[in-house]
């Protein structure tokens, strides 16, 4: 069984895990990161979307000993300690960005990379971002609304930051 | 999903190795091959992850063609200046394969080896006449490559190291997509070289990728939409599902080219 070595919301774990163990597997049950959900697990809906190295991956459909060297990052990694919500999290309660919440953390960390890679994105990219982010709930208006205006507070809080 | 071994080789050298083993089995991006082994479809006693190889990665200019890594990922295709200089259509087929999610982890090299028949890339290696490379250090030409529904030249344990693409004067791929899976429900990949034009259509045929002689035949004499305009993909080679009849996809298959050729100017 191989053995594995990453980081996991800055933290280093060392675990050994099967062959077939996934990375979604890995998080939720062996480290009871919890907060990433499995909705389809066949790849489609991204309720358990987390980065990779910074990047949106389904962890449902990466094997765990493959995140060796890695550093992931969930849900529970992306506010403050204190538990204050970060800028896209607070977006989405403002904005009404969810229901049920159950495929929130994918959409939350599905947006902070697309903020990531484009600081202002049009209403269709954002739309055309969330393809592989499945909602039953909410008709994606509102986590459309919260994903702009995410991407506005970030773009603003720039200038402010960089004084 | 039964268990199995994970190799993570440091070089192709091991990797090839590795892949002797009995029921060893190469995965790349895992885009197609975890959900596989979830549904059991495939029980490898050894799967060997190309994916940390780095000689299998990357996007270089030869010339007139484009040399792609077969571990080089669909976001990596997209976001490349080389390939977006040199060819365009092929950039942005990769960034419009699935989502941003799958574009992070999904290979060029498990797209060709698995051939899936609604897959897209298939289509750009067979329209732009590339050339697969093998760690059996063959040269294959896509024409050879393709041979079926999920099936290629690549013999056991062989692996696709590089795709080269011969860079086109013009080209274009139209995709028409399954709502759901997002994959090709007939895709038309479209290029234009100074001796002729190729045409190849994906997700419609029985018998996976395939070109369009007759639009080549008359694309190569005369490249403008009017001269492909009432012309019809044979039905009787065509897939009929749930999605769609075979009538329906030659219709797309006729609308998709006359578009990819007014597309490429
Ligand atoms: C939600 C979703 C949507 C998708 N949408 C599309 C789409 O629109 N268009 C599209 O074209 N594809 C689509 N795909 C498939 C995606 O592009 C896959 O990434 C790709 O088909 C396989 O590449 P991979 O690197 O993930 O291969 P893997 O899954 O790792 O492997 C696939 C197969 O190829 C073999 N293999 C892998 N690498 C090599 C190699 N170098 N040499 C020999 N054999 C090898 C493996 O053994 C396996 O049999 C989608 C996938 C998902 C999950
Ligand atoms: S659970 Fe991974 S994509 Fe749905
Ligand atoms: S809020 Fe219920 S699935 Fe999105």
């Amino acid at each position: 069984m191989p053995g594995i070595k990453l980081t996991v919301n800055g933290k280093t774990v060392e675990k050994t895990v099967e062959g077939r163990t996934l990375l979604v597997q890995l998080l939720r049950e062996e480290l009871g990161l919890t907060g990433t959900h499995v909705g389809c697990d066949t790849s489609q809906c991204g309720a358990c979307l987390v980065h990779v190295n910074g990047e949106s991956v389904k962890s449902c459909t990466m094997l765990a000993a493959a995140a060796e060297g890695a550093e992931i990052t969930t849900i529970e990694g992306v506010s403050s300690r204190d538990g204050t919500l970060n800028v896209v999290q607070a977006a989405f309660q403002e904005h009404h960005g969810l229901q049920c919440g159950f495929c929130t953390p994918g959409m939350v960390m599905s947006i902070t990379d697309l903020l990531r890679v484009n600081a202002s994105p049009s209403e269709t990219e954002v739309r055309e971002w969330l393809e592989g982010n499945i909602c039953r709930c909410t008709g994606y208006h509102n986590i459309v609304k919260a994903a702009l205006s995410a991407a506005e507070t970030l773009r603003g809080a720039q200038p402010v930051a960089a004084e | 999903m039964y268990n199995f071994d994970y190799l993570r080789p440091a070089s192709l050298a091991e990797a090839v190795e590795a892949m002797k083993g009995e029921d060893a089995q190469a995965i790349s991006g895992g885009q197609t091959l975890i959900p596989t082994l979830k549904a059991r479809l495939a029980s490898p006693s050894v799967l060997v992850d190309l994916s940390g190889l780095a000689e299998l990665k990357g996007v270089s200019r030869e010339g007139d063609k484009l040399a792609i890594g077969a571990a080089t990922r669909h976001a990596d295709v997209a976001g490349s200046e080389a390939v977006r200089s040199a060819i365009p259509a092929l950039a942005a087929l990769a960034g419009n394969i699935g989502d941003p999610a799958v574009r992070n982890r999904g290979t060029l090299g498990g797209s060709v080896a698995n051939n899936d028949p609604a897959a897209c890339y298939p289509s750009a290696a067979l329209a732009l006449g590339a050339t697969i490379h093998t760690s059996a250090g063959r040269a294959i030409a896509a024409d050879d490559f393709f041979l079926g529904m999920f099936e290629t030249a690549l013999e056991e344990g062989e692996l696709v190291t590089r795709v080269d693409f011969p860079i086109p004067t013009a080209a274009n791929y139209q995709k028409f997509e399954q709502p759901a899976s997002r994959f090709a429900l007939v895709g038309v990949f479209v290029a234009r070289f100074p001796g002729g034009a190729r045409v190849a259509i994906t997700g419609a045929c029985e018998g996976g990728v395939s070109r369009w002689d007759a639009a080549e035949a008359a694309l190569s004499s005369d490249f403008s939409a009017g001269a492909v305009t009432g012309m019809a993909f044979p039905a009787d080679a065509l897939i009929g599902d749930i999605h769609g009849t075979p009538a329906y996809r030659a219709n797309l298959i006729g609308v998709l080219t006359r578009r990819a050729v007014q597309a490429c100017g």
